[in-house]
């Protein structure tokens, strides 16, 4: 018979596991944990929560900049982008670097229906990647509370 | 906080995005380094002690009004940044005869070749791609420990009968060679060896060379352990 402990810990596994495989997360975040220690126990934490938090702030200024019918600022929104990708690629979360991408190839070509329609992708992205990794962190809260270690994944 | 004053190798990290701040500091940390970010290039100058001058932005002086006594070993800062750029930095430290001798470690989330070869022209020791991994900073070591090397041939009390030193790296020098340095514990037996394999190089690098030092204190400036 399974403990608590072990049911959650495969849980986590399987978790991870599958972010890594339905490519939400890449090597990137595998990286972002080498950096977790003690010293820094909470960092990967700390680092995903400021991605989200640039998420929110740079998605609003760049709506905005695409609301301005007929004067739209596209440095601005090609800046905004710009700095997400380079977010989005520091911390592993490879599908909202993706659409970064294709958001800024839009935005060079001043596509303003493209960059629209790429920028509710993008939205919608980095809130399923924020929600999936909250599961993750409660699972890993879990495990702690129980008494257990968070397993290593190798993806 | 320790009740030692460890001397480790002291990184001044550069970089207008507070997300790539805390990034790279965090990187710079677990390889046992001290640092302290900037989000600037002109703060970054500050910090060094340059004083830009406000009539002409080319002419750099020490200030006498910031005594300088941190010693900082490596500069790493992002290229594009807002007003001053990273290469804009990289030029103004090495005009300066104070700093030129300080390694400049650029980082750029885009692969420009031609940006890559004109900050290596300008004597930047690397160029990294981000996002930067741990295993990049590998690489930081050898140009750090060329400038603990240089400070401990210059003191006087140390006995040396020929300069420990490396001569200045050559302008074509292929950034990708590492100059194999002697360890520091090879230095207080004053003989130079090379660096022994892998494993002994990096708990080597992890020991530390006890000198004084005290740290001024700046606002916006943060430096961590």
């Amino acid at each position: 018979m399974d403990t608590l402990i072990a049911q959650l810990q495969r849980q986590f596994r399987d978790y991870t596991i599958s972010l890594y495989h339905q490519g939400f997360l890449d090597d990137q975040f595998t990286e972002l944990k080498k950096l977790q220690d003690e010293c820094s126990p909470d960092f990967v934490a700390e680092v995903v929560t400021l991605f989200f938090e640039d998420c929110e702030k740079l998605i609003s200024n760049m709506a905005r900049a695409l609301d301005q019918t007929g004067n739209v600022d596209f440095k601005l929104v090609g800046s905004s982008v710009h700095q997400l990708k380079g977010s989005s690629s520091s911390v592993g979360a490879k599908r909202v670097k993706g659409l970064c991408v294709t958001l800024k190839e839009c935005c060079d070509s001043q596509n303003f229906e493209g960059c629209v329609r790429c920028l509710q992708q993008v939205d919608i992205e980095y809130k399923t990647l924020k929600a999936k990794l909250q599961d993750l962190f409660n699972l890993e809260q879990q495990i702690v509370q129980a008494g257990g270690r968070i397993p290593q994944v190798d993806i | 906080m320790g009740m030692e004053t460890e001397s480790q190798f002291h990184v001044l990290a550069v970089d207008d995005s507070l997300f790539d701040r805390k990034m790279i500091e965090r990187l710079l940390q677990k390889s046992s380094c001290q640092v302290t970010t900037v989000d600037s290039g002109s703060k970054a100058l500050e910090f060094l002690g340059l004083r830009v001058d406000d009539e002409d932005p080319n002419v750099l002086s020490t200030s006498p009004h910031i005594h300088q006594e941190v010693e900082i070993n490596l500069i790493i800062t992002d290229y594009c940044m807002p007003g001053m750029t990273g290469y804009d930095l990289l030029k103004k430290v090495k005009e300066s005869a104070a700093f030129k001798s300080i390694p400049v470690v650029i980082m750029s989330s885009e692969n420009v070749p031609a940006r890559i070869s004109r900050c290596l022209e300008e004597g930047a020791e690397e160029f990294f791609l981000k996002p930067v991994k741990l295993a990049d900073l590998t690489k930081l070591k050898p140009h750090m420990m060329k400038t603990k090397l240089k400070k401990e041939s210059e003191k006087p009390a140390k006995e040396e009968e020929s300069e420990v030193s490396k001569p200045e790296i050559k302008e074509e020098e292929d950034p990708s060679v590492i100059e194999i340095l002697p360890l520091h514990q090879e230095l207080e037996s004053e003989k130079l060896e090379p660096l022994m394999s892998g494993g002994n190089k990096r708990k080597a690098m992890e020991e530390v060379i006890s000198t004084d030092r005290s740290r001024p204190k700046y606002n916006d400036i943060t430096t961590s352990v």
